[in-house]
């Protein structure tokens, strides 16, 4: 365990690393096919160095007199966006779980709602908000944060409820015969052989599932216009990039904390699940 | 009192994608007593393991009856009255040797404090009260099987169906596990349905043994083996010349047609 998290700490540096050798030996005009953009410009104004990010980072939001360091506006942001990606994250998993578990019930729901459900992924968000949107305003005590949860669920149930429907159905053969031989029925079976089983299908899934629900929440945010989180900062930190380059990119910055959180996060729920993973240790 | 299990007619063919179908069995009729003691024998492929499954209620015949204690097959086994070992042991990995052997008392809901004490008598007999807390991952394959073997006699069933269960033992612990089988069956008056590779298995162990032939599966000859009831039977019994002429007896019963068949082995 501590083996992957100095795993993805190293990764984070590497990808430091990256900017900065690309800043300094990249061209200064960008690498471009054609017309078409390939890799960004290497100025300090579309590629601010890291230490000018971090720097940035400990100075006051605006010039306004009271203002926050930048810092704890960010981790605001972060905290607002985290709890509406954790929601939504929560909705998707509720969700996937009960159609994974019918659609490994009732097999013609699966061969009903499983290409739905992988369809339904083509939708693109920037359609679906507006929608959501005018739903949500229709229903009283609704708020702005819960069309963005349910955006972030959208995107999260998905993946969960394949993984989920393939771990149900990965129980051996063998094994579901031993319980059939006891006269199980469908609840122990789930409960004694099914979902064990699917504990290794299932924490890829909710992988999966979290950090699909962090990109929702935050393109959410954005397609919404809800205010607080770390989406609609990105975007007015971004319009004011002109004069101050390493603002938005502190923003990002948080953004991309969130989703080293999320699957931080499930990444303990794996340790806690860790009996039901004998087999891949011992693989 | 009715038989343990009677087989009449039975037939059990599998559709095979485009293929002809394949008759793993044809008109089969077999029947067990309560209490007694029959081996399966024959060369691989003979539909030994299908006829087990059809009385298990894991697979239907094609045509022709099964019924268990004068049940259908299906009953007995929602009546949970016979116990079951596979050729793979078939444990769940997530759960503890005893958890494993608990299996079938927790799904039918017997008291945690009797669980308890049958699970550790259990594995007591298998010899593997040392292991209660280890995971099957953590054990060699024959300790596996051993927990298997455990798990089906967990409810003192008065069927035991066993698919080569000591396939994946050394020859000492095979022959220990055999004179417990065979003790234990003949305490509890369990009728024990028991497919071998072995002659001399299957000897040591049956009242009967059942020999028979591939493609269509068919019992080509029943084997009376008389050593006397299982209680009375020991290691003795394997230098018995009684034994070595049973042993016999069977191998001309596989061999009748001339032709060696694969996958029997003479030990
Ligand atoms: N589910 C199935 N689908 C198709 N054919 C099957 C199926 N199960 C068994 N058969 C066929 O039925 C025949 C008998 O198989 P079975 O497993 O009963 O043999 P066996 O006597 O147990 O062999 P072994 O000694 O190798 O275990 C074989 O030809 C096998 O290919
Ligand atoms: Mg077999």
């Amino acid at each position: 365990m501590t083996r992957r998290v100095l795993l993805a700490f190293a990764g984070v540096l590497l990808l430091g690393a990256v900017w900065e050798l690309y800043k300094d030996l990249g061209p200064a005009t960008g690498v471009k096919v054609g017309e078409l953009a390939i890799l960004p410009r290497t100025t300090d104004l579309a590629m601010p160095h890291l230490w000018t990010i971090l720097d940035r980072l400990g100075q006051p939001v605006s010039s306004l007199p009271g203002s926050l360091p930048l810092v704890v506006a960010v981790l605001q942001a972060c905290l607002v966006t985290l709890g509406i990606a954790g929601a939504g994250w929560g909705l998707g998993v509720v969700f996937g779980f009960l159609l994974a578990l019918l659609m490994q019930a009732v097999s013609l729901a699966e061969r009903a709602v499983l290409p739905f459900v992988i369809l339904s992924q083509t939708v693109p968000v920037i359609a679906l908000a507006p929608l959501v949107v005018g739903w949500g305003a229709q229903l009283p005590a609704w708020q702005e944060w819960m069309s963005v949860s349910l955006i972030a669920a959208y995107l999260a149930f998905c993946p969960i409820a394949v993984g989920v429907l393939r771990g149900l159905k990965s129980a051996e053969a063998t094994q579901l015969e031993l319980l059939h031989s006891y006269a199980a029925g469908w609840w122990s079976t789930l409960t004694r052989l099914r979902l064990p089983a699917s504990v290794a299908y299932l924490l890829p899934a909710l992988r999966l599932g979290a950090s699909s629900a962090v990109v929702g929440a935050v393109v959410g945010e954005v397609s919404t216009g809800t205010e607080g989180g770390i989406g609609r900062a990105i975007v007015e930190y971004a319009q004011a990039s002109g004069g101050d380059p390493a603002k938005p990119w502190a923003a990002i910055l948080g953004a991309v904390a969130i989703g080293l959180v999320a699957v931080g996060v499930v990444a303990l729920l794996g340790i806690a699940l860790r009996r039901f993973r004998r087999w891949e240790v011992a693989a | 009192m009715s038989d343990a299990v009677a087989i009449a007619g039975v037939t059990r063919t599998f559709a095979t994608g485009r293929g002809p179908a394949v008759t793993a069995l044809q008109d089969v009729s077999l029947t067990v007593a309560p209490g007694e003691f029959v081996s399966l024998i024959g060369p691989s492929g003979c539909g030994k393991s299908t006829l087990l499954r059809l009385i298990a209620d894991l697979d239907q015949p094609t045509s022709g009856i099964v019924s268990v204690f004068g049940k259908s097959a299906r009953q007995a086994r929602l009546d949970q009255d016979y116990g079951i070992a596979f050729q793979q042991a078939g444990l769940l990995p997530w759960r503890t040797v005893a958890a494993n052997v608990e299996l079938p008392l927790d799904l039918h809901r017997v008291p945690a404090a009797e669980r308890r004490a049958r699970v550790a008598e259990l594995l007591d007999f298998v010899g593997l009260a040392d292991f209660a807390g280890s995971y099957p991952d953590q054990l060699s394959g024959g300790m596996q099987q051993r927990v298997a073997i455990a798990r089906a006699f967990a409810e003192k069933p008065s069927l035991l169906l066993m698919d080569e269960p000591f396939g994946a033992l050394d020859e000492m612990t095979r022959e220990r596990m055999q004179t417990e089988l065979v003790r234990l069956s003949a305490e509890t008056g369990a009728a024990v349905v028991f497919v071998t590779h072995s002659i001399p298995e299957a000897v040591f162990l049956s009242d009967r043994v059942v020999v028979m032939s591939p493609r269509p599966g068919r019992i080509r000859e029943i084997v009376p083996i008389g050593l006397g009831p299982g209680r009375e039977r020991g290691e003795a019994l394997r230098e018995n010349p009684a034994f070595y002429a049973a042993v016999t007896a069977v191998r001309e019963a596989l061999h009748g047609d001339g032709a060696v068949p694969v996958g029997v082995e003479n030990r």
